[in-house]
């Protein structure tokens, strides 16, 4: 790689050093304050979700729609991003509460988080924007880097994108499920089906409970109800795609090659998790509603630690990189999102 | 009605599973009330009573789904010390029944118990702690034998306690050991039972001038001990000793065993692993991970990343600890879930796969 030419192979290890040292002072430092901070996130995300949904009852009174489906919106977001995703990481098992913990969690998505787990923190985590490895470029539907071959179909990537953007819960299940392994033997259709099972269970729950139990429950305003519902979950799937696509397609994000696998060592895995990333810059609440992946740079070095983390370290690994050479991306939300459209919209053509 | 109401409650909680999915109604309806889950059960730290310079007395409100205990038997309690959750097990002090629903625990704070120093030192009321329980064979047969006598040290008085605050008809004699009158757990109300009740004898033996209770000192103390049936709880070293010169029948010796939330150092040795849901067991070194250990067994291991990334491999603890392998780390309690591939044994160890 061009962009570690400068540094001898010592010079990462120690790099990785650094790092794990500001893994271990964090770990070491765990306790109170963070277990109140989640468990204040979590019981804020469900009065929220509550308050929404009884706002929704009247939701016939225009007022009463739209600050119901704006509090369900936040709600849908902070469960699926600041809690779901980072509880399913493992963030919070050190407090061994099992009501909060990644082998317990289910989220308020259609995925399943058993699934999602394995695609995401194994899959996608270890094998961070390597090239034939790591399922999430361009999520298997998309051509996110020149390095993949061009096919007439990438012609449509810009409609399909909008597309996976409004249905990107669905569209995460389907991805989840890893159908062009099936092919090549690594996946027997009977591992598909049995899946699909499990999924098809979850959708049907998810399905009933924002379109059929809750409209019900509102009686004559059924259908504002159900309206709501569905603008609530389309928000948050177009946000949650926004952000997340933020993460590694941005310009500045570099991929790599299955030989770089060979023998990578600690430090050379952290310099990938480093280059493959990208950060946004933001405030606070920024972070929180984007499940802090803002810090996807941090949350790749280390994804087991606890989220609210990672502002706080932020400025030591930003400044262990200048002084090593290494490029840290980080942009607006406007610039990084400009910059995937950019990507999709450039590689859609050969 | 009487037969419709239950399917009206059955078809009301299906409903608000429906209605909640993922998560419960429970989670939901905790937030008015933490008392509520049942799933979960919980209780409430609702006051502290110091019973000696070292020991205190929770009084703790039950939340739904306690069921009440028989005198004698302990409860699990959990509860969040720096962030993480400590389970320990406690008799429980108080009668059962009690007018205001209430239970009661009494901890003596271990020099070094990090837990049990929590507990009496730091503990504030209202804490939510988490409940497990009841549980043990502790406790005294239908019909109660005529004769009994009660052999107790230390914090071992807190199983008794309940049983005589619940009332016994029978000719009891309580031996019990302390090191000085002050460090006497209950002191003042057992004093007062004894002074009260003509079939309740009491003997209290302050260890630091009197010297430690022997066996023999037992045929002075209570010629006919022999003959009674006996309930003793105290330190390991008291019930070793008292098994050994037992001289009666071996049913009339029930005993009760405190042991202390200590933790053997674990070298960098490793030790032996045992699976314990397979039963395969194999040694590891120090610096094996577990799941490669186990994966060598013959052991169906979850595994992921294989480097502590993605926590597929994590299988819960049943005994023993674990050293982390990124940091050095020896750390483990039972129920802990071990990320296997990149913890190994720090001494013996157990795991539920």
């Amino acid at each position: 790689m061009t962009s570690t030419a400068h540094l001898a192979p010592g010079d990462i290890e120690e790099f990785g050093r650094e790092l794990d040292k500001i893994r271990e002072e964090v770990l070491a430092d765990l306790g109170d304050r963070d277990a109140r901070y989640i468990r204040d996130v979590i019981a804020v995300q469900r009065k929220l979700e509550l308050g929404g949904r009884v706002l929704l009852l009247a939701s016939w009174l225009p007022p009463a729609w739209i600050a119901g489906t704006a509090a369900l919106a936040t709600a849908k977001i902070l469960e699926n991003m600041e809690i779901g995703h980072n509880v399913l990481h493992g963030q919070w098992d050190w407090m061994r509460d099992p009501k909060i913990h990644s082998t317990t969690w289910e989220w308020d998505i259609v995925c399943p988080a058993e699934m999602w787990k394995h695609s995401h923190n194994f899959v996608h985590h270890t094998w961070t924007n390597v090239l034939g490895k790591d399922r999430d470029i361009g999520y298997s539907a998309m051509r996110i880097t020149p390095e993949q071959e061009w096919h007439p179909v990438y012609l449509a990537q810009p409609f399909y994108n909008v597309l996976l953007a409004l249905f990107f819960e669905y569209g995460i299940a389907v991805y989840d499920l890893e159908l062009e392994r099936v092919p090549s033997g690594e996946k027997t259709p009977a591992d598909v089906l049995a899946q699909l099972g499990v999924l098809a269970r979850k959708v049907r729950r998810q399905i009933v409970k924002d379109y059929v139990a809750f409209p019900l429950l509102a009686g004559p305003a059924f259908l504002p109800a159900l309206l709501a519902n569905l603008t609530a979950n389309l928000t948050r799937n177009v946000w949650a795609h926004a952000i997340i696509f933020c993460g590694h397609f941005p310009a500045g994000a570099e991929f790599f090659t299955e030989d770089r696998l060979d023998g990578e060592t600690r430090g050379e895995w952290y310099v990938r998790q480093l280059l493959g990333s990208c950060n946004i810059d933001g405030g606070p609440l920024f972070h929180v509603m984007s499940g802090n992946l803002g810090h996807q740079i941090e949350h790749h070095l280390f994804p087991d630690l606890p989220s609210n983390r990672y502002a706080e370290i932020a400025p030591r690994v930003r400044a262990l990189c200048d002084r090593y050479g290494l490029a840290y991306t980080s942009a607006s939300l406007t610039r990084q999102v400009g910059s995937v459209w950019k990507r999709v919209l450039r590689l859609a053509l050969p | 009605m009487t037969v419709t109401l239950p399917w009206v409650l059955r078809s009301l909680a299906e409903a608000g599973r429906w209605l909640s999915t993922p998560l419960s109604p429970e989670d939901y309806l905790s937030l008015l009330d933490p008392l509520w889950p049942a799933g979960e059960l919980r209780g409430r730290v609702e006051e502290l009573h110091p019973e000696t310079a070292d020991a205190t007395t929770l009084v703790i409100r039950p939340g739904r789904g306690w069921r009440a205990h028989r005198p004698g038997q302990w409860a699990r309690i959990g509860v969040d010390v720096e962030g993480r959750r400590h389970w320990r097990t406690y008799s429980l002090s108080s009668p059962p029944h009690r007018p205001d629903g209430r239970i009661t625990i009494t901890v003596k704070a271990a020099p070094d118990g990090f837990v049990s120093r929590h507990l009496v030192r730091s503990l504030t009321p209202g804490t939510i702690v988490r409940l497990a329980g009841p549980d043990g064979a502790f406790v005294l047969p239908e019909p109660v034998p005529p004769r009994l006598l009660f052999l107790t040290a230390g914090s071992g008085i807190t199983p008794v306690m309940a049983m005589l605050s619940g009332g016994i008809a029978a000719d009891v004699v309580l031996i019990h050991s302390a090191p000085t009158p002050q460090e006497v757990i209950f002191g003042d109300r057992l004093r007062r039972l004894a002074a009260r009740s003509p079939y309740l004898r009491l003997y209290e033996r302050h260890t630091r001038s009197a010297g430690r209770l022997r066996p023999a000192d037992l045929a002075v103390l209570c010629p006919d001990w022999t003959q009674r049936a006996v309930w003793a709880c105290g330190p390991p070293q008291m019930l070793d000793d008292l098994a050994a010169e037992w001289p009666g029948p071996a049913e009339r010796l029930r005993t009760e065993r405190f042991t202390e939330d200590l933790h053997p150092a674990g070298g960098t040795a490793g030790g032996r692993v045992r699976f314990a849901t397979t039963g395969r067991e194999t040694d590891a070194d120090g610096a094996t991970p577990l799941l490669t250990a186990g994966e060598d067994a013959g052991v169906l291991m979850p595994s992921g990343c294989r480097m502590g990334v993605c926590h597929t491999c994590v299988a819960p603890l049943r005994s023993g600890r674990v050293r982390d392998l990124r940091s050095g780390l020896v750390h483990g309690e039972a129920g802990d879930l071990i990320q296997t591939c990149v913890s190994a044994a720090a001494g013996p160890v157990e795991l539920e796969l």
